[in-house]
């Protein structure tokens, strides 16, 4: 819902395929940049932690995700034993928040995963063949990018019904649209920069122009626009699941957690909030990475 | 320019008719029947029958199609599933809640969109750029149904400022009622805020790296004609943008409107959603989605008319 | 015994008709580009990029191009290329027809046909190192990768750049002089037998070009190179070329032998577009009135002869019908070398008073 199908965002992509990029010390130049970026450098190691929090669930935390007790339903943070609290099953927080992780990075960046090898494909395609391929391809497209994005997501999760894979789904349809114009756009301009008509010129043929001379063109500003979605995706994903139209209970998952701690929201008012703590900050992570990545890969900022 | 606006209108002819036919294949893709889901397990297959026929759901599904369209477009979005009501006059007070919370979000947000990435371009690379910069990051990263919920959480429970829920008592006029409206629409104005601050802020200092500005500056121009130079300059993708986060705000505001109760559009799709209740449903999504197809239409014809090279 | 003594040239084993056969014949060559606009995007003109274009090219021969930007050169490159398909006409590839069942595939015509673009940057991959880049083609036919490299490292000396100081740089770290003879390398990979150059000094400082010219002569001496020249500089062109074309509004005006054409102009565009030339001769001062204003328009040119709307000697006749390319009227016989495309004999031209006094 919020940088989308942003146009500058997909101008200033576009206009740093179009200025080819010097290839010899580039990434050493890149790396270089990042180390002088503190911001970049913490939300990257947040991550890791956030990811290898989800990743080792089982070992940071001795409890069960799925066992609650009435007896300790609703207790406040810094109980002991249950430094988070425990939620309205009585459920230990930090438990259910470190297994949510699991989901909720999978429901967020899986959409985007799918959306950047479909929609790549497809833009490639619509690309390269022009004509009424091309045409057909990204006149579908304009459909599809007439919904608001959140609308169609909640539409196709609520028609196909609730769980994981429709709530993939549902946001990979939604991604598709602005990968296919990004990919269009850029193949398009490689295909009529001179040194690919050059290879055509030297009988090269067609895949092996597009695997030699366009992938490599086109990758660099779909990567860039994929990590970029990755924070909206994940909060989008947590909001489906908030409406009750993602993951299904009783999995742990930060969007649904929100949902049923909300509430309690008069009983234990910070412990409600926590599963959306988590939310932020994942999301805000991946755009501040994307965002540092996003400058030092930027040649026109590196005078 | 008219023949640009004429052939973006004869445009839109398609796009909406491909929306339609996305809107009414997802309602036939998706898993049971309305009827179906509706009638109690132990009624005739008799009576089903007479129910599918009084809802044309036993014709061919192209002639479905062509029924539900030919009665949309004259305004007829038939009768819900759930409380035989007209849809159409219940989607136009929803459409008119949402309304007036888009517009007052739209108009906040995006005004301090403005400031904050206008005040973070012109210190760039200073405090005031870093503090705002962040702040606009965080509006475009904040999960908004969450942030709804902690300032209920700080207004409403923990301190009793504003009501949590509702649009308050129908019988008192609006403005009276203005307190329920300051919760949704600090919410909602969050990421136009953020969005369109990070877009100015961008764009306007890729302008300022421009020749054309050091040319006029050399010029002898002062701050104040330099700055009017770069505000042309940067309006068309800025304004471009707006529209779109103004659809965004029409369609998107479902998850707000589901933790303020707010009556809107978001809410009539949420509950349609969970009734099953496929008029409502179909008809609100159509008429977000032509809403958003319109907005795109307009903003691309403002577009062309205050920069030139778009035209074409 | 004498005969042993004459200078052999080398036999190309490609040669199929001998150097009385052109290497390359081009017949009537089209292509229009369809514009569209209005309310539904209707066609609603077409841009005659190139209309009804024919020349040869002999063996060993450098054929010039010249004409104002516009007219049709570079479309006519890539045509021949068959970078972009051609609407109607022919290309006879050293008596083979191209494209045709029996004749000439477009890949095996473009081995023996190579290409060097204008603009030196962006026509090498930014991600390939200059041995790489030259390397890629013949890579890419099949030639393993150890002798295509030690062939680019070979084909970089040969263009005058030392292969160890080089082979390993990126686009980037090389000056526009270096890229174009870079460029010029890897069109000779393949080892072609006509090289197009498309504007291929016009980017380059003075200086630079002037040792890049003196390079493809020496390469084509040493690699017995045909070569089609396309610049819109007349000096470039009277130095390089052996015969010239003349081009306006995508129609061949003049052609002939290039002292022919610099010396005795027959087309009233010639004429003009050579008094424009700068010289800094005093005895050469402009004598005939330079041209003035811009082409007209490709898509509505004006009927009959195109030029006639900026010609000084246009008549009622020239906008009846396109004049044909033809030896001049008033030729002397045996000059079927010059062609020209005007109805007016030379006579009247020069008659003409030279200023308007």
């Amino acid at each position: 819902m919020s940088d989308l199908a942003n146009p500058d965002a997909l101008a200033t992509l576009v206009g740093k395929a179009t200025t080819p990029r010097p290839a010899a010390g580039y990434w050493t130049a890149v790396g270089r940049r990042l180390k002088r970026d503190p911001v970049t450098i913490i939300v990257t190691l947040l991550l890791l932690a956030i990811v290898l929090m989800a990743i080792c669930a089982p070992w940071v935390t001795s409890y069960d995700p799925y066992a609650g007790s009435v007896m300790r339903r609703l207790r406040p943070i810094g109980t002991p034993g249950h430094w988070l609290g425990t939620d309205e099953t009585g459920r230990d927080l930090w438990t259910r928040l470190a297994y949510g992780g699991r989901l909720s990075l999978l429901a967020g960046v899986a959409p985007v995963m799918v959306s950047l090898l479909v929609g790549g494909l497809l833009g490639i395609t619509a690309g390269f063949m022009g004509g009424l391929t091309g045409t057909l391809i990204m006149r579908t497209m304009d459909v599809f990018y007439a919904f608001p994005s959140i609308l169609l997501a909640i539409a196709i999760c609520g028609l196909l019904g609730n769980g994981l894979t429709n709530s993939i789904i549902a946001l990979a349809v939604v991604f598709i649209p602005p990968m296919v114009r990004i990919a269009e756009t850029v193949t398009t301009q490689a295909r009529h920069l001179d040194f690919v008509e050059a290879a055509r010129a030297s009988g090269t043929t067609t895949m092996q122009i597009i695997r030699h001379h366009v992938l490599a063109n086109v990758l660099g500003p779909i990567l860039v626009y994929a990590t970029s979605l990755i924070s909206l995706s994940i909060i989008l994903s947590a909001g489906l699941s908030f409406l009750g139209l993602g993951v299904t209970p009783p999995q742990a998952e930060w969007g649904l957690m929100l949902n049923s701690l909300r509430q309690s929201i008069y009983v234990q008012p910070y412990v409600a909030a926590l599963p959306g703590v988590m939310i932020f900050v994942t999301s805000m992570c991946f755009n501040l990475m994307s965002d540092g990545f996003r400058s030092a890969m930027d040649v026109r900022l590196s005078k | 320019m008219l023949v640009f606006a004429g052939r973006r209108l004869l445009q839109a002819i398609p796009i909406l008719l491909g929306v339609s036919l996305v809107i009414f294949g997802l309602v036939h893709v998706a898993p049971g029947n309305p009827i179906d889901m509706l009638m109690p397990p132990e009624a005739s297959p008799e009576i089903i029958a007479q129910m599918k026929a009084a809802y044309g759901f036993d014709r061919p599904l192209h002639i479905q199609y062509l029924l539900w369209l030919g009665r949309a477009l004259s305004g007829d979005f038939g009768i819900s599933v759930f409380n035989a009501a007209p849809v159409l006059g219940q989607l136009m007070t929803a459409l008119g809640n949402t309304l007036v919370l888009a517009v007052t979000a739209a108009a906040l947000g995006f005004t301090l969109g403005i400031v904050f990435g206008m005040t973070a371009a012109l210190h760039h690379g200073r405090w005031p750029d870093k503090l705002l910069s962040a702040v606009t990051t965080a509006g475009v990263s904040l999960p908004h149904y969450w942030f709804a919920i902690v300032l209920v959480l700080v207004f409403a429970v923990l301190n009793d400022w504003m009501p949590a829920q509702g649009m308050g008592d129908d019988s008192l006029p609006l403005w009276q009622r203005l307190d329920h409206i300051v919760l949704p629409v600090v919410t909602l104005c969050m990421i136009p805020m953020g969005v369109i601050g990070r877009l100015v802020r961008a764009t306007v200092l890729e302008i300022m790296g421009q020749d054309f500005v050091g040319a006029l500056s050399a010029k002898g121009l002062g701050r104040g004609p330099v700055l009017r130079h770069i505000i042309k300059n940067a309006a068309p993708p800025v304004l471009a943008l707006m529209g779109l986060q103004f659809g965004y705000l029409l369609g998107g505001s479902i998850l707000i409107e589901t933790v303020f109760n707010w009556p809107g559009t978001g809410n009539l799709l949420n509950l349609a959603i969970f009734r099953r209740d496929i008029p409502v449903l179909q008809a609100t999504i159509l008429v977000l989605a032509s809403f958003f197809v319109l907005l795109n239409l307009l903003v691309d014809i403002a577009q062309a008319a205050i920069d030139p090279r778009i035209r074409r | 015994m004498s005969a042993a003594l004459l200078p052999v040239p080398p036999v190309d084993p490609r040669d199929r008709g001998g150097p009385a056969q052109p290497l390359l014949s081009v017949t009537d060559l089209r292509k229009h580009f369809p514009v569209y606009g209005g309310l539904l995007n209707r066609r609603v003109a077409t841009v005659q990029a190139v209309d009804d274009v024919s020349f040869t090219i002999a063996k060993g021969e450098t054929l010039g191009v010249v004409g104002e930007s516009g007219c049709g050169k570079s479309t006519t490159a890539r045509l021949v290329m068959h970078l972009i398909r051609p609407d109607a006409g022919s290309i006879v590839f050293d008596g083979e027809e191209v494209g045709s069942q029996a004749g000439l595939s477009v890949a095996e015509m473009r081995r023996q046909m190579q290409m060097v673009f204008q603009d030196s940057y962006s026509s090498l991959n930014p991600r390939l190192t200059m041995v790489d880049s030259i390397a890629y083609a013949p890579r890419m036919h099949g030639l393993p990768a150890r002798q295509a490299v030690a062939r680019s490292e070979q084909l970089l000396a040969q263009v005058g750049l030392n292969p160890a100081l080089f082979a390993r740089r990126y686009p980037h770290e090389l000056s526009g002089g270096q890229r174009q003879r870079v460029n010029i390398a890897r069109a000779l990979a393949l080892e072609p037998r006509l090289v197009i150059l498309d504007e291929a000094v016009s980017a380059l400082d003075k200086s630079v070009e002037a040792q890049v010219l003196n390079l493809l002569a020496e390469l084509k001496a040493r690699l017995n190179l045909t070569y089609l020249f396309i610049s819109h500089d007349l000096n470039v062109v009277e130095y390089i070329s052996d015969r010239v074309l003349v081009m306006y509004l995508g129609r061949v005006v003049e052609a002939g032998p290039v002292e022919e054409i610099y010396g005795r102009p027959r087309h009233p565009y010639t004429r003009a577009l050579l008094a424009s030339k700068p010289t800094l001769d005093p005895d050469r001062r402009t004598t005939v009135l330079p041209l003035s204003g811009d082409p007209p328009n490709p898509i509505n040119p004006p009927s009959g002869c195109r030029f006639r709307t900026r010609c000084r000697f246009a008549q009622p006749a020239c906008a009846e019908m396109l004049p044909p390319l033809l030896p001049p009227v008033d030729a002397a016989p045996g000059d079927a070398q010059h062609l020209v495309a005007c109805i007016l004999p030379e006579a009247q031209m020069n008659a003409e008073p030279r200023h308007a006094a």
